[in-house]
């Protein structure tokens, strides 16, 4: 499949699928983008396991850090990983070694390797590519147009109430799509949390 | 889990209506509630440590964010084709929120010499005071803004349609100056609005509304936007260090890496709205929103009956010239056809053979026109600017500034043609 541009229906239903995500390359500093979205993510009721060698065995908003995905007790759904692109080709060959096989591989904001994208496609997994799932969920769910960032979605349905948390939305939404504009080119252009 | 998204492009009335908002998730409420509140109860002092740190999005004080003016800021930011909005009380705040994003004391810019002269005001005066040193070209010689550009240059800043009206601006040669000499061009889009004109298309970085004008519509609230058009790079160089170094006023968040391509916006909001302070009421923003629902139907009728009136204006006899790029012949026509296809907008200035005191009389004898300083309503409106915003200049420096003592500005609303054109005819009588 084609991976400069991504349905909305494709990125929900991964979102609404997965629920063990495995970070590969998070950091424990609280400014960094990664941190963000590990946060977020937890908060939003997914299971998150940190893996970083530099940190193995501390833990990360206390969920134990792994230095690599073979050492990750538990099956995993998806693979988010926060490495630079050349990195990318190597966790998905890690990932192919877990059983069982993890659902989805995601490359975040500014990560892209279409190597690692067709290896992991010719083995049944679903690739994302160049994409925050922090910024998905927010814009699927809306909750980022609390900051004023144009969602790209329409929607005259009344979306289902989230059942915990305040200042939260749900992501299981039917959304009209804005589609491919301008704004959604230019989403895979820069770095992002 | 079923999902029913549908992927399609909706066109720019169906987001004029939809972009931003949605049913109230608790109450099925359909038209934007106004949060008319100033803050927001968190759910833990975990949650509050995360909305302050920016780690996840939601609202905590509304001189920071408010639920009914963020389906404003998307609203606005989806017409413009942008990444993100961000609403200031005024059109005149976005204005100091986006330039204090990019300008350190000693810096400089370019900006069009054509502009609402509220603008020239602000620019000429107010930023001087914060060491922000503007410098003026002019939008009819391209030249003079590359002259102008010097290593200290941190933006370009122009109006699509300049007020007060008549100019049209070429958006994409001031681009290509801007990129070649990496700094992000700014356009004041108030004049033209979306409908007419999205400069983001042309390479705009960072579009600007005065919401006071067409968008509200109404004349009945001040508001502004910054829109980001998530086009600049800001981490190429160490000269916009509120979006590529470390912010010591956020915990040393670097807002370009965190934000990629919305920082710029979450850059206003988090270090120039936070910290400088002029947020828009929600009810301001629930007028606003109401306005721009009709955006479309109004601006083709603004737009229809501009072009009539300065068509029977330049038939008349005690009209010296109007200035409306609508009319062929226009200098500016070449360019509104161009850029405004659909319209050159409906603010447009004409002479009087009659002068100063031929300003004075027509603005004193229409009676369907209003006789003050504002643009962009329902209503047509009128001004002499040489006896009332241009007063206190030179005579000199009213004719450079476009304000001559025979100049009348017009903003013409959505009435019926006929009784616009009619109190025309017996005010110039
Ligand atoms: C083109 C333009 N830009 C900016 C402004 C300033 O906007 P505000 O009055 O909302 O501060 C105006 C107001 O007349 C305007 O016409």
């Amino acid at each position: 499949m084609s991976h400069d541009s991504y349905a909305d229906q494709y990125i929900r239903g991964i979102l609404n699928s997965v629920k063990t995500i495995a970070v590969v390359g998070v950091s424990p500093n609280t400014i960094r983008p990664s941190y963000f979205a590990f946060k977020y993510l937890l908060e939003r009721g997914y299971r998150m396991i940190p893996v970083n060698p530099g940190h193995a065995g501390r833990e990360l908003l206390g969920q134990t850090v792994y230095a690599k995905l073979a050492d990750i007790p538990e099956p995993i759904d998806m693979v988010d990983v926060f490495r630079s692109s050349e990195h990318a080709l190597g966790i998905v060959q890690e990932a192919f070694a877990l059983k069982p096989l993890p659902k989805v591989i995601w490359m975040q904001l500014g990560v892209r390797n279409d190597e690692a994208a067709r290896l992991a496609e010719a083995n049944g997994i679903k690739v994302v590519m160049n994409r925050c799932p922090k910024i998905e969920y927010g814009r699927l769910s809306s909750e980022i147009a609390w900051m004023g960032v144009n969602t790209r979605t329409i929607s005259a349905k009344k979306a289902p109430l989230p059942t915990r948390g305040i200042q939260r939305l749900s992501l299981d939404r039917p959304t009209l799509s804005g589609g491919a504009t301008g704004a959604a080119t230019r989403a895979q252009s820069k770095t992002g949390s | 889990m079923i999902d029913r998204t549908t992927e399609r492009t909706p066109g720019f009335a169906t987001l004029a209506i939809h972009a931003g908002a949605q049913p109230d998730p608790t109450t099925g409420a359909r038209a934007t509630p106004i949060y008319q509140t100033t803050s927001y109860v968190f759910e833990d002092v975990d949650h509050a440590a995360s909305l302050f740190g920016l780690q996840t999005f939601g609202n905590i004080y509304t001189r920071v964010g408010n639920p009914t003016t963020a389906v404003l800021e998307e609203r606005v930011a989806a017409l413009e084709g942008g990444t993100a909005g961000l609403a200031t009380a005024s059109g005149h705040a976005a204005q100091v929120v986006a330039f204090h994003c990019l300008m350190q004391p000693g810096d400089e810019f370019v900006a069009s010499r054509k502009l609402y002269g509220g603008s020239i005001n602000q620019f000429n005066h107010a930023f001087k005071n914060f060491g922000w040193n503007v410098n003026w070209a002019d939008p009819d010689d391209m030249s003079s803004f590359e002259k102008a550009i010097t290593p200290k240059t941190k933006a370009i800043f122009t109006e699509s349609i300049a007020n007060p009206g008549g100019v049209v601006c070429d958006i994409e040669a001031m681009s290509l100056l801007a990129k070649k000499a990496h700094v992000p061009l700014i356009v004041d889009n108030t004049l033209a609005t979306p409908y007419l004109w999205t400069p983001i298309e042309q390479g705009a970085d960072i579009v600007i509304h005065s919401l006071t004008k067409f968008l509200g519509g109404h004349g009945n609230s001040i508001g502004g936007m910054v829109v980001d058009a998530g086009t600049f790079d800001w981490s190429r160089d160490d000269r916009y260090p509120m979006l590529s170094k470390p912010r010591p006023e956020y915990h040393g968040i670097v807002m370009h890496e965190t934000f990629g391509n919305f920082a710029f916006a979450v850059a206003c909001r988090a270090l120039a709205l936070r910290d400088i302070g002029p947020a828009l009421s929600p009810f301001n923003s629930f007028l606003i929103l109401t306005g721009i629902e009709t955006l479309p139907l109004r601006i083709r009728r603004h737009c229809d009956n501009a072009l009539a009136v300065a068509q029977w204006l330049s038939g008349h006899k005690k009209i010296a010239w109007v200035s409306y790029p609508g009319l062929p012949g226009d200098r500016y026509h070449k360019l509104a056809r161009k850029y405004v296809p659909k319209g050159a907008g409906s603010v447009f200035t004409f002479g009087l053979k009659g002068g100063y005191d031929a300003g004075i009389k027509l603005v004193s004898n229409v009676k369907l026109f209003s006789h003050l300083a504002n643009i962009g309503d329902t209503r047509s409106l009128i001004i002499h600017p040489a006896s009332t915003t241009h007063r206190q200049l030179t005579d000199e420096q009213k004719v450079a500034s476009g304000a001559g003592p025979d100049v009348v500005r017009l903003s013409i609303g959505i009435e019926d043609k006929d009784d616009i054109i009619a109190d025309l005819e017996q005010a110039l009588a």
